[in-house]
């Protein structure tokens, strides 16, 4: 193996790749190489690293030192002062939004520190295209440790003390979905990702896809093993077209390594992944409506029971969950529920993925323990307002959720509690909004998108 | 019409996306996008070529097709012009941008300019949401959208268009 002096790894996520990332890295290795540093230095570009508006952005490793808003031109600078001479080039640290004093490494800026991360542990640390990466940070371990050393019933229970719920809205308990599709008679059985992502202002689910593939496709497995179901179908919507190619290839590479496959591990279990791209219609994130849609019908939901634990995907019993949900399951799996339940709240165990959009600061992608107060992600994490105006609200819960105005900043962010401000969690789009957001416009605003998406099945879209 | 078809070769590009599904289940869907992806539309001709081919009733192929609204009868134009209306978006003033776009091009969101070269479309979300206002022309993502960056944007492509490009 390589041993390299300094990792400079570059975001490659898909805020970065609109703000010119790729002339970046370009320029970096050819500055790096025309300094002959290319056997001492390893430039990584990696999925979304979080703070989006402030790309491009990169980090060099092992100091940490964080470099943001970079022009082609800076590139040089940095390899020749820091790369080649060794000291770090101040101009192009992160300025702290309150105090402008600048920052050299992410464990001095509230943005990095502050948060915590599972869902998105190597999203921006690893090369999404390189499972050799994905295994050296644990990777695939919890898999091999599901198919050697536990029954598929242990693995329900580990889910289920965990209390993980599911994170693409509704919040429900993802081990007790897991026992009651595992208990029902009857196969083939099916695992379902829905990746579809529809409301406006969220981004996390096409951010894990395109920066840890890896994780989604291990958290599948694990469910597949645990339900007895040798097929998993990930429904993307195909407004991601990079998503589309990192899993892809994700999936070709955990093949070639016989991660999925026929007898996995000499276990004698076999799974196998297919992507299926929706095609435009925001109802087909409800999960009847998904799998409709899977099956090559129009996407319209249908009423519950039967559930898809029973009735799922041609009829047969389904788990279909989110992309964030299966991402936390690798960890849960290899750390346990104990250390799981000990990160947010008691009724919310765990982190949550946000993405933090509209007038604040830092936007981009955000990871907290549940519980953590809506003010400190927004004013600590997202650096506040832009132009140091006055917040107004902030939305979360996408076309069915609601707005939380100043009162409630110190509001737990977890399911119950925003509940009780009359919004939901839903599926981590947190929308800031300033003094000269108009509310009433706001609102006609999500009237006419419900209006436009409505398929016309359920009465309330009738009347 | 017909003959047009088999110039051209469409026709065997079409069939042959159908035969790479052949055996899989649930397939009309990835297969309208192929050939979308190749066609840029799917005019009556391919659906029913579609619904022969798959024994599936032209109906329900239309029915289908008309549900998403990704998919389209009617040609793009040679540039598609995409803005997001998506909340965050939104709130940072992305309907000033369709305003200004539609007034550059002289039409309505969702059509098409008669010389078949700008379509604008109304999308909800692209993922960029930390950067809006966003907009697409093809494949490539524009971000942070103002009056001035949008104006530039239209008008080098009018002038590439102009230079037969
Ligand atoms: C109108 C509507 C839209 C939805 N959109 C999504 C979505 O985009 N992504 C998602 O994961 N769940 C969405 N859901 C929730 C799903 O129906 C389902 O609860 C979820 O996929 C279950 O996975 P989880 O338990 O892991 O959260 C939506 C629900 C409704 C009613
Ligand atoms: S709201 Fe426009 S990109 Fe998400």
């Amino acid at each position: 193996m390589e041993f390299y002096r300094n990792h400079v790894l570059v975001c490659g996520g898909g805020g970065c790749q609109s703000s010119g990332c790729h002339i970046i890295r370009d320029r970096l290795i050819d500055s790096i190489k025309k300094r002959g540093l290319e056997s001492e230095i390893k430039v990584v570009v990696t999925g979304c690293m979080g703070p989006c508006s402030l790309g491009p952005m990169m980090i060099v490793y092992p100091e940490g030192i964080f470099y943001c808003g970079l022009k082609p031109e800076n590139v040089d600078i940095i390899v020749e002062k820091h790369l080649y001479e060794g000291v770090p080039v101040k101009e192009y640290f992160y300025r702290d939004p309150y105090s402008d004093e600048p920052a050299a490494a992410i464990h001095e800026i509230p943005f990095f520190t502050r948060q915590m991360k599972i869902a998105l542990r190597n999203v921006g640390l690893i090369d999404p295209l390189s499972i050799e990466e994905y295994i050296a940070f644990d990777g695939y371990f919890a898999f091999a440790k599901a198919l050697t050393q536990h029954k598929p019933e242990d693995i329900i229970r580990l889910v289920k003390e965990s209390g993980l719920r599911g994170r693409g809205g509704a919040g429900f308990p993802t081990g007790l979905k897991w026992e009651f599709t595992a208990k029902v008679q009857g196969r083939p059985k099916y695992v379902v990702c829905n990746a579809d992502e529809g409301d406006p202002g969220a981004f996390m689910d096409r951010s894990i896809i395109e920066g840890d593939p890896h994780s989604l496709i291990e958290g599948m497995a694990l469910c597949g093993y645990a339900i007895g179901a040798n097929q998993g179908y990930v429904y993307i919507r195909a407004e991601y077209p990079m998503a589309v190619e990192h899993l892809q290839k994700a999936i070709e590479q955990a093949r070639k390594y016989g991660l999925l496959g026929s007898d996995i591990f000499s276990s004698g279990f076999a799974f196998d992944l297919e992507i299926r791209v929706g095609a435009g219609a925001f109802v087909c994130g409800e999960e009847t409506a998904l799998l409709a849609s899977l099956e090559g019908r129009r996407g319209e939901p249908r009423p519950k029971p039967p559930y898809p634990a029973q009735e799922g995907l041609w009829n047969q019993p389904t788990v279909i969950n989110n992309v964030e949900t299966y991402a936390n399951l690798p960890s849960i799996i290899l750390k346990g529920p104990k250390w799981f339940r000990s990160i947010g709240t008691e009724r919310s165990p765990g982190t949550k993925v946000f993405a933090l959009a509209g007038q604040a600061v830092n936007t981009g992608l955000v990871e907290v323990p549940m519980g953590t107060p809506l003010g400190d992600i927004i004013f600590d994490i997202g650096g506040g307002i832009i132009g140091k105006k006055n917040f107004k609200a902030a939305q979360t819960g996408g076309p069915s959720g609601g707005c939380i105005p100043a009162g409630g900043l110190n509001v737990p962010v977890d399911y119950e509690s925003l509940r009780e401000w009359g919004t939901i969690m839903g599926s981590g789009g947190l929308i800031v909004m300033d003094e000269n957001t108009c509310m009433v416009d706001l609102a006609k605003f999500f009237l006419d998108f419900c209006q436009d998406e409505s398929c016309g099945k359920c009465i309330p879209c009738r009347m | 019409m017909q003959a047009q078809q088999m110039e051209t070769g469409l026709d065997q590009k079409v069939e042959k996306i159908i035969a790479a599904y052949r055996e899989k289940p649930g397939a009309l869907i990835p297969v309208l996008h192929e050939i979308q992806n190749e066609l840029g539309h799917l005019p009556m001709w391919v659906q029913q070529r579609v619904s022969n081919a798959m024994n599936i009733p032209l109906s329900e192929v239309n029915s289908i097709i008309s549900f998403y609204a990704l998919f389209s009868e009617k040609p793009k134009g040679k540039y598609v012009i995409g803005v997001c209306k998506g909340t965050a978006c939104y709130v940072r003033g992305a309907d000033k941008i369709v305003e200004q776009l539609q007034e550059l091009l002289g039409i309505e969101a969702g059509d098409t300019t008669p010389d078949g070269m700008f379509t604008i479309e109304v999308v909800r979300c692209l993922g960029a949401c930390g950067l809006g206002p966003v907009i697409t022309v093809n494949d490539t993502v524009y971000t942070r959208m103002k009056p001035d960056k949008t104006k530039k944007v239209i008008t080098d492509l009018i002038e590439k268009t102009g230079k037969g490009g």
